[in-house]
């Protein structure tokens, strides 16, 4: 396995050696250690390669993937997973703001606790986290999932659009347009689903309170100009 | 026999005048405020208020019709490997799909392509018709990041981050549910017939030490190849452009005020940024400063409309020019043929700027499959090539009559300027004077 040592090896060198792979699914190993804070590292992956992050990165890891598994042994700076388009990334300590902001798919796991912004504009990716998530998360969230095994922070999805949001603890205050909904079969199904894949077995759906959004603000209307 | 009083002519407020007046009722009517596209329409201070000096006794101009003068420019040259060679120094500014029909967006592509120049995406994403159609393509980085992939990051020319523009400084997009079409909606990941409001600030950076972080991600993404712009809106233009040079942009592109939008508030239009005049010098000296003017490109947008513009542009300092709402006019918009449609809309061609309403009588700004049927793209595509071309050779012209054998060699000491403002805006002596207002103790 091709291990990159990020104390004697550039960042450029890395991501260069994990562009241009092969896409048929040759499920090559890459380990990278030393990251020490760096930011962008393991980005712009588009192949079902695994990639082990051994130490905490900064800023963007993860960003833009297409098909990668990518585990961090450590926590991620901003920006993690930032736009991933698919794949599956794993944060087994923390992650700071904007986890998973605009990311299209993929799984993101996020063993620790996320700060705010979690799944900012968030377009389609499926994002759990362990722990509790900061204050604004799923603001403006356009679809996909958002599961949160603890208490979320002050306006949960603020002008929320089609993003499912899943709490098993408490929320301090939803956003502008954001309610509680009913948890139906099929969001049981779905978090069935999404707990499995992110390798979570003693938690039960039905523990969890979904919120969505009340669709009051899809088309303006004077009469709503105090929720903005 | 009956007297009557002579009577005063009845006389309309300058200050509650007809158009204010119309606003005022529309508004207590609708209770909503008043959304239309373009750019600021009031008059500002602008390059029709500069007037070159042209060759006399103290300089001697090229002759016109034998002796070569250079248009072409490179951007990207500071960290990109692959930076851009345009053969002119005009640019197709950031227009989105949505925003724009596709044939539109078509007939941009095919114009840019025949003039030797590149055409920019929107908000909303890259379409088939501009990439299959542009040589050169400049990829925006939105706050909204609608469409936004890595598949296309890597197929653009260049990528450039949208910080701002001039119509709205400081605000974000907004497309109404009239035009959200299926095609539309999918390309945005969002229900089809609801209001699209963009966000004004990007979702995972704030401020210039992020996004130079920023920054390191897309191009280790596009390993280094592409050139990345930062566009900004003509709000603190010194600073803005200090910061976007600390921030490692390869090209920075500065929009004034008359520089369009598709839609946002009228009241932000008018109301908020500078005129394009008066940003360029000041992003000028920013770069003159840094040691980083020609080394950082600068491309100036916003209410430029033909040679002389571009001329004036590049005098000041720019590299290079941007055009939207011309290339639209390019293409057809506004144009007279449809005044029956505009004047049942409630307008006039000239004046139609309800572009977010999705009825477009010229087909451009439009989703509406039989309106944008009026646009043949490969006919509008050569409109814009021959408007591009004649604006280079004006600019030519004027440049040979200057002396210079290269647009960029254009320079402010070739300028005057006709009233105090724009004087002092453009940084050139008032005509006739030595005066430069704002310098040397004015």
């Amino acid at each position: 396995m091709p291990v990159f040592d990020l104390a004697t090896t550039t960042l450029r060198e890395l991501n260069q050696s994990l562009h241009g792979l092969d896409k048929s699914g040759a499920n090559e190993q890459f380990e990278v250690t030393n990251p020490r804070g760096a930011h962008a590292v393991a980005v712009g992956i588009d192949a079902p390669v695994d990639v082990t992050i051994n130490g905490s990165v900064g800023y963007y890891c993860a960003g833009m993937n297409e098909t990668a598994n990518i585990t961090v042994n450590g926590n991620a700076g901003p920006g993690v997973a930032e736009n991933m388009m698919s794949g599956k990334v794993v944060i087994k300590g923390d992650a700071s703001q904007y986890a998973g902001a605009t990311a299209h798919g993929g799984l993101l796991v996020i063993e620790g606790n996320a700060s705010s912004r979690c799944g900012i504009s968030m377009k389609g990716i499926d994002i759990v986290v362990k722990g509790n998530i900061g204050h604004m998360s799923a603001f403006m969230a356009q679809s996909g999932n958002l599961v949160v095994l603890g208490d979320a922070g002050d306006a949960l999805g603020d002008s929320l659009y089609e993003a499912r949001l899943f709490v098993r603890g408490t929320v301090k205050s939803l956003g502008a347009d954001c309610i509680k909904k009913e948890m139906r079969p099929e969001h049981i199904d779905i978090l069935t689903k999404l707990l499995a894949d992110a390798g979570i077995s003693d938690v039960k759906p039905e523990e969890f309170t979904r919120y969505g959004s009340a669709r009051e603000l899809y088309n303006f209307n004077i009469d709503n100009a105090d929720a903005y | 026999m009956s007297h009557k009083n002579p009577v005063t002519t009845p006389r309309k407020s300058a200050t509650f005048d007809d158009y204010t007046m119309s606003e005022i009722r529309r508004a207590a009517a609708t209770g909503i405020y008043d959304i239309r596209g373009s750019g600021a329409k009031r008059k500002v201070p602008h390059f029709d208020d500069l007037l070159f000096l042209g060759a006399s006794m103290s300089r001697y101009p090229l002759e016109g019709y034998r002796e070569k003068c250079e248009t072409a420019v490179t951007l990207g040259t500071r960290f990109a490997k692959k930076p851009i060679e345009l053969k002119i120094p005009i640019t197709i500014a950031g227009m989105s799909f949505g925003s724009l029909s596709g044939p539109a967006k078509e007939a941009l592509g095919r114009g840019a392509t025949i003039a030797g120049t590149s055409t920019t995406t929107g908000d909303g994403g890259m379409t088939e018709e501009e990439r299959g159609h542009s040589e050169t393509l400049v990829y925006q980085y939105l706050p909204s990041r609608y469409g936004m992939n890595p598949r296309d990051l890597k197929r653009a020319d260049a990528i450039e981050i949208v910080v701002g523009q001039g119509a709205k400084p400081g605000g974000g997009g907004m497309l109404l549910g009239q035009k959200i079409s299926d095609r539309v909606a999918h390309m945005r990941n969002l229900p089809k017939g609801i209001d699209q409001r963009s966000a004004c600030r990007h979702p995972d950076w704030t401020g210039p030490d992020d996004l130079e972080i920023k920054i390191q991600e897309l191009r280790e993404i596009t390993d280094w190849e592409k050139p990345i712009f930062i566009k900004v809106g003509g709000a603190r233009p010194y600073y803005d452009v200090a910061l976007a040079v600390k921030a490692g942009a390869d090209v920075i592109v500065l929009d004034g005020m008359q520089g369009g939008t598709a839609a946002t508030q009228e009241v932000f239009i008018e109301h908020v940024g500078q005129p394009t005049l008066a940003c360029i010098r000041p992003a000028v000296k920013a770069l003159q400063d840094m040691g980083m003017h020609r080394k950082v490109q600068l491309i100036v947008s916003g209410g430029i409309r033909n040679g002389a513009d571009v001329a004036k542009a590049l005098a000041l300092g720019a590299d290079a020019v941007s055009i939207g709402t011309a290339a639209l006019v390019a293409i057809g918009d506004n144009d007279p043929k449809w005044e029956e449609d505009y004047n049942a809309l409630g307008t006039t061609a000239g004046a139609y700027d309800d572009w977010h309403e999705g009825r477009d009588p010229a087909g451009i700004t439009t989703q509406d499959a039989d309106l944008m049927k009026r646009v043949d793209p490969i006919a509008a595509g050569r409109r814009l090539a021959n408007y591009l071309k004649v604006m280079t050779l004006e600019a030519q012209t004027i440049a040979r009559a200057c002396g210079k054998n290269h647009v960029h060699n254009l320079e402010p000491e070739d300028l005057c300027a006709l009233n105090i403002e724009a004087a002092a805006m453009a940084g050139v002596p008032l005509a006739g004077t030595s005066w430069v207002p704002g310098q040397g103790g004015f």
